[in-house]
């Protein structure tokens, strides 16, 4: 799923031009801002999720990297977001758009889980 | 051996017949395997450092062997061993080399690491030099990204639900079951109420003498559900299997060997032909385990089952790929 991220640094010069064009620089560099400070991560290390409860605000991005050298999956316990399966290095990003408390756990090892609080 | 100073064995026997619902608890570590039989709910183990100390005569004597082999966990290539083709090979020698040929293979999961067609792939391709029918159960990393859709085509026709069978071979009646579907938040493996059903009604005409061995991925008894090695509902399938004289359990998972007896019920846990994994709580995750690279295959391994009939016995052999 790093895909996810890529195409929002993507779109980030695509913004640029249709703002210019449409309205003016100001609302861009607001937006710009936004997406700088919304984005979060969440490592997996020894079978477990650090920081295992990460609080974050509307909007942010919340990437998952497995470090370890067992495959790991991010599912949400209620089907809000389910990743593939992580090898090692690999990445899952996932864009919270509505406040509220969202558990997760790997359903590989499900003694791991995590919880993201949205705000 | 090499790894012999890694070894750890605990005995804690308790020959005091057949009604004694204590407990006996047995681990062989690293390096060497365990000898076990059981003969009317008493099991007498005996530490082998290797598989040419065994008294081949009591194989020999027996009715039926078959081996258990584990954990192949083919596509893995990190450090702790970055030839798990190479080890799986080293496994497949060694139970060519066996006096008495087994009648069959039990596979126990992880056959791949990451559910790969080319992992099962090569996993078969191996197994091939054995020319021996072998039996698979799935571990977690078989049923990755489709719910078990590409395990249940390749191993899993003609069997129940999510994958779980039953079938006799001279006069056992052997048990394959499914605990790595479904897993649920915070939990340890599952049965689930069907497959509980089924086994129920499966094993409910057959007569108590007859020898049962079940076999599963993930163990049917508690060995450290803080790293999730455990069964949720296992104690219900065991409830099933109250009657019979003889109760085999045969898991893996866990990546070494570990038994354990209760009442009728032996638990045996097999080592992994891939890599190995830390004692319950003596690391910080259960992650592969690295060991110098000359002591490996001292520590990977394969598992002998002999099964004496009228003796009530089975024999469970552990030997390493050294």
């Amino acid at each position: 799923m790093r895909r996810r991220v890529w195409s929002l640094v993507l779109a980030a010069p695509l913004v640029m031009a249709t703002s210019l064009l449409a309205t003016n620089a100001r609302t861009f560099s607001a937006r710009a801002e936004q997406t700088q400070a919304s984005s979060a991560e969440v490592k997996i290390d020894n079978f477990s999720f650090g920081p295992s409860t990460l609080s974050v605000a509307v909007g942010t991005t919340v990437t998952w990297t497995n470090r370890d050298d067992i495959p790991h999956t991010v599912v949400s316990d209620d089907k809000v977001f389910k990743s593939k399966v992580l090898d090692t290095d690999e990445k899952f990003s996932f864009t919270f758009t509505k406040p509220g408390t969202y558990p997760y756990f790997c359903s590989v090892h499900p003694k791991m889980t995590g919880k993201v609080v949205v705000q | 051996m090499a790894a012999k100073s890694k070894d750890e064995i605990l005995h804690d026997h308790n020959h005091d017949g057949v009604d004694r619902r204590g407990f006996l608890k047995c681990m062989a570590w690293a390096g060497t395997g365990a000898l076990c039989v059981m003969q009317g709910g008493v099991l007498k183990s005996y530490s082998l450092s290797k598989l040419s100390d065994l008294d081949q005569s009591a194989v020999a004597a027996g009715e039926l062997s078959f081996v258990q082999i584990s954990d192949s966990h083919m596509g893995f290539n990190k450090p702790a061993n970055p030839d798990v083709a190479g080890t799986l090979k080293a496994a497949v020698d060694k139970v060519n080399a066996l006096e008495k040929a087994p009648e069959f293979l039990l596979h126990t999961g992880d056959i791949s690491h990451l559910s790969k067609p080319e992992e099962f792939d090569t996993v078969d391709q191996i197994l091939k030099a054995t020319r021996k029918e072998v039996f698979f159960v799935p571990g977690e990393h078989d049923v990755l990204n489709d719910d078990g859709a590409q395990f249940h085509e390749r191993y899993g026709k003609g069997s129940k639900g999510s994958g779980w069978y039953s079938f006799d071979k001279k006069g056992v009646h052997f048990v394959g079951l499914v605990n790595v579907m479904n897993l649920k938040a915070g939990g340890l493996g599952t049965l689930g109420h069907d497959q509980l059903e089924w086994l129920e009604d499966d094993v409910k005409h057959l007569k108590s003498s007859t020898p049962i061995v079940v076999f599963a991925h993930i163990p049917l008894w508690s060995v450290y559900p803080e790293w999730g090695w455990g069964t949720e509902d296992s104690a219900q399938a065991l409830a099933y299997l109250k009657k019979f004289g003889s109760v085999t359990v045969l898991n893996g998972h866990i990546h070494q060997t570990m038994q354990k007896v209760e009442g009728n019920v032996t638990f045996h846990t097999a080592a992994s032909t891939a890599f190995p994994q830390p004692q319950p709580g003596k690391a910080d995750s259960p992650g592969p385990m690295k060991v110098p690279a000359e002591q490996l295959r001292s520590i990977l391994g394969i598992t002998g089952v002999n099964y004496i009939r009228g003796q009530h016995a089975l024999a469970v052999v552990d030997s390493s790929l050294a």
